[in-house]
């Protein structure tokens, strides 16, 4: 099987694919939960029809999106024990409890409300139902929290004790190990970046619907609040990006001179190198376009400061620069675009033309999936930037790896890759399907609402009272066909 | 502060009762999942969806409390017992992966309802079958070499494997037929007591094959069931597990609500006490006993004070979700 790469090669692609699949369906359902419970909320406070519209009408495309994530989710918890085990063994003992901590205060409450939230409004009412949902936005976050807590201690481990086989010890403080120096940054970022997905996915459906016509008071809520979202937390975003930035900078350097593509040290202030082709070969930068002394300007507000560059660093602890350098950019780039969108509505809302405007419209359409590439090319740059390390300077992603044959590893890559592709593929289909259609009055999305549907049906009512269910799920019989037209 | 308390031992029995509750919880999912293509396609099988949808994912969780305990409080055993039965962990994540989205995507495309109920058979199947066959292997020994697993890669798959694995689809089936018998009406209700039955006495005969199996494998396990004076606590567990098995049929053909799952409930404790009778205080049998392979105190101490105050309130919303939803699937609704 000399064909085949190492297991250690495969595993770490197997992983990165995996968890590059996974994120996507969370950074979409932390930011659609919190949207959910304040779309609910605003129902309850106003009494305004179209707002429990929205509200049913995100809630068939959440439970898509949840099941996708519950079920690639129980993969990522246990590769830890299937590709890197002897990670497992080395670190479980700090690790693991963040990781059961998880489990404990935020999968179960995810899990235990979302039965209520789906279809429990008629069983216990408005309130007790806002509470359900509340309790589901709130498992969202408390998940994000733990899991970006265990991330960042692999990045910047602190609190821990090296016991003499190489094993990691809990010292006496846990919350040295849970408050580990890059964990608020890299929360505050990922949550932003979860909002920002959801806000960009919200506002490319209402853009949809404007540019067909369907001009409705729930279309323009939606294309509204999700533009109030990109104009207000994008810059925020790309701030709380920038404190990242600099935390890194302090923690893992070689992080950040991969990230900004400096091979060579620089003494005298370092540019900020706007394009170039890593060459790793030659260990240099070519065909480099670069602002002088800008990153010197950015990382320590010094244009005159010098910058180490990766040649300090020796050969077998440099991260694989080309990957860390583009992903890099790609998320920056999509950054300043979803700024721009930002203030381009704004723009927008003081000549009145929010929801008049096809060009700005197409934009947002545009810009639709762009969270999602965003927040993978930001897992990539972080996850990639720390390599070769498991544990960013004491545990070699090499030495973590499970004592495994090259092709079982090859053998369970290719089929995660087949049913990841067809599973999740399928999955993100009937989702554009659901958007597809516009929200209209009387949505349907939880059984039993002011006369509706009687039956429930898997985790959202599909078709109901149709027994033949010759039509397409989000037909419902209470349609009347307004707004329903394919041309 | 704790001078005497085992904390591995305690451990023990919370990873053992964490995975219980998955084994019966999740099991009666998939339960209805393997016996999904003997109910008539359209209504019957809505009505078995209905009956476990708004509970599946809750269940499921318990699966990744196991695996996330199991790394956290014993983490040189899941760094051995994971590798060690690698296909079949992706086997069973992948058969997971399918009933999980089937929930979902049935509703959302009747033209491919088939092929989703098809998914959610297949796939609760496979999930059934590998968790059984994990189970066997464990039973079975793993190769230990230092810190790692020192076997091959199909060193888990043997006839006694495939017994536990069979073993385990049956009292998924059994656990499934008795939990729908609760839940739904009509034809499928009649044909859930019918199903019951058959999986009932399927399931005792598979118990029966693995019990007298199991204590061939390693001189432990035989000590334990046919020692004096352990065979006088031991015996305890066949003979009532005879008892219930007899109640259970018993309840079943006078069509009892409620009794045919808790009696199939009863029957599950008693094989996991089965279990813990073989394998104390092992954790991987003869190679690695549970404070082997127990996490750092300060791992274990943390993680006991949330799940004492946590796990109650787990278990109390968790209630709560099932009596929101409780009685028949279709009660309610009109």
């Amino acid at each position: 099987m000399d064909f085949l790469p190492s297991a250690l090669t495969l595993a770490r692609i197997q992983f990165a694919f995996t968890v590059s699949f996974h994120f996507i369906f969370p950074a979409f359902s932390i930011g659609l939960a919190s949207y959910l419970a304040v779309l609910e909320a605003l129902w309850l406070k106003t009494g305004k029809a179209y707002y429990l519209d929205l509200f049913k009408y995100w809630l068939k495309i959440f439970a898509v999106a949840f099941a996708m994530g519950v079920v690639s989710g129980i993969v990522m918890s246990y590769q830890f024990g299937t590709n890197w085990s002897v990670f497992s063994d080395k670190a479980g003992g700090v690790i693991g409890p963040l990781m059961a901590y998880e489990v404990l205060t935020a999968f179960f409450l995810e899990a235990g409300f979302l039965g209520v939230m789906l279809f429990g409004m008629k069983k216990v009412g408005k309130r007790l139902h806002f509470a359900a949902t509340l309790m589901v936005a709130i498992g969202t976050f408390i998940s994000a929290f733990w899991i970006l807590s265990v991330n960042s201690w692999m990045q910047t481990p602190t609190g821990h004790i090296m016991s003499p086989d190489g094993r990691f010890l809990p010292g006496p403080s846990w919350s040295a190990i849970i408050f580990n120096p890059s964990f608020p940054y890299r929360l505050v970022h990922t949550v932003i970046a979860a909002y920002l997905t959801t806000a960009f996915v919200v506002g490319a459906v209402g853009a949809w619907h404007l540019l067909r016509g369907h001009a409705t008071d729930a279309v323009k809520t939606m294309f509204s609040m999700a533009m109030w979202m990109a104009a207000l937390v994008a810059p925020i975003q790309i701030f709380a990006g920038d404190m990242h930035g600099l935390n890194t900078l302090e923690h893992q350097p070689a992080k950040v001179m991969a990230m900004e593509g400096h091979y060579e040290s620089h003494p005298n202030g370092a540019p900020l190198y706007l394009f170039g082709i890593p060459n790793e070969k030659e260990q240099r930068l070519d065909y480099a376009i670069g602002i002088p002394k800008a990153s010197s300007l950015i990382l320590k507000h010094d244009p005159d400061a010098p910058l180490a560059g990766l040649d300090t660093i020796p050969d077998e602890d440099q991260p694989p620069v080309s990957i860390v350098f583009w992903s890099f950019r790609i998320m920056v780039g999509i950054g300043f675009l979803m700024l721009g969108l930002g203030a381009w509505s704004l723009l927008a809302r003081t000549r009145r033309r929010l929801y008049d405007w096809p060009l700005l419209h197409r934009a947002a359409l545009l810009m639709g999936p762009s969270g999602f590439v965003a927040v993978i090319a930001g897992w990539i740059t972080t996850e990639v930037g720390r390599q070769p390390f498991t544990v960013y300077g004491l545990l070699r992603t090499a030495d973590s790896v499970s004592p495994l044959a090259a092709p079982a590893v090859a053998a369970s890559l290719a089929a995660f890759v087949v049913v990841y592709f067809a599973v999740f593929g399928i999955g993100t289909w009937y989702i554009l399907k659901l958007m597809s259609h516009p929200p209209h009055p009387g949505e349907s999305g939880i059984e039993g609402i002011e006369g509706g549907p009687l039956r429930t049906a898997g985790i959202t009512p599909g078709p109901t009272q149709n027994p033949t269910r010759e039509q397409g799920g989000e037909r419902l019989p209470d349609d009347d066909g307004a707004g329903e037209s394919h041309s | 502060m704790m001078p005497d308390l085992d904390l591995a031992a305690v451990w023990a029995f919370i990873i053992a009762f964490a995975v219980f509750m998955y084994v019966v919880m999740d099991g009666f999912d998939l339960g209805i999942g393997i016996l999904f293509p003997t109910f008539k396609a359209g209504e019957e099988r809505s009505q078995a969806m209905n009956a476990i949808a708004p509970v599946w994912d809750g269940n499921e969780t318990w699966l990744v409390l196991g695996g996330g305990g199991l790394l956290a409080a014993f983490p040189l055993a899941y760094a051995i017992i994971l590798p060690a039965t690698y296909p079949l962990i992706i086997a069973m994540l992948l058969g997971l992966v399918f009933r999980g989205v089937a929930f979902e995507f049935r509703w959302r495309d009747p033209r491919h309802e088939r092929f989703w109920d098809f998914s959610f058979f297949a796939g609760s199947l496979v999930a059934a079958m590998s968790q059984g066959m994990i189970l066997g292997a464990l039973l079975q020994g793993i190769d230990v070499d230092g810190r790692a697993y020192g076997g091959g890669w199909l060193d888990w798959l043997s006839p006694y494997s495939l017994l536990t694995g069979l073993g385990t689809v049956a009292g998924y089936a059994l656990l499934g037929s008795t939990f729908l018998a609760m839940k739904v009406t009509g034809r499928a209700e009649d044909h859930a007591y019918s199903l019951a039955w058959k999986a009932a006495i399927a399931t005792l005969a598979l118990m029966a094959a693995v019990s007298l199996a199991t204590p061939f494998l390693f001189r432990q396990y035989w000590d334990r069931w046919f020692e004096m004076p352990n065979i006088l606590f031991a015996a305890q567990v066949p003979l009532l597990t005879g008892v219930i098995f007899f109640a259970l049929l018993r309840s079943l053909s006078k069509k009892r609500r409620y009794r045919p799952f808790l009696l199939a409930l009863g029957l599950f404790a008693l094989g996991m006490i089965g279990l813990g009778i073989s394998m104390w205080p092992y954790v991987i049998p003869d190679s690695v006993t549970i404070w082997q392979a127990a996490a750092p105190e300060r791992s274990q101490v943390f993680m006991l004070i949330g799940t004492v105050i946590i796990m109650p309130i787990i278990l109390g919303y968790t209630a709560w979700a099932y009596w929101v939803f409780r009685g028949k699937v279709e009660e309610g609704y009109h």
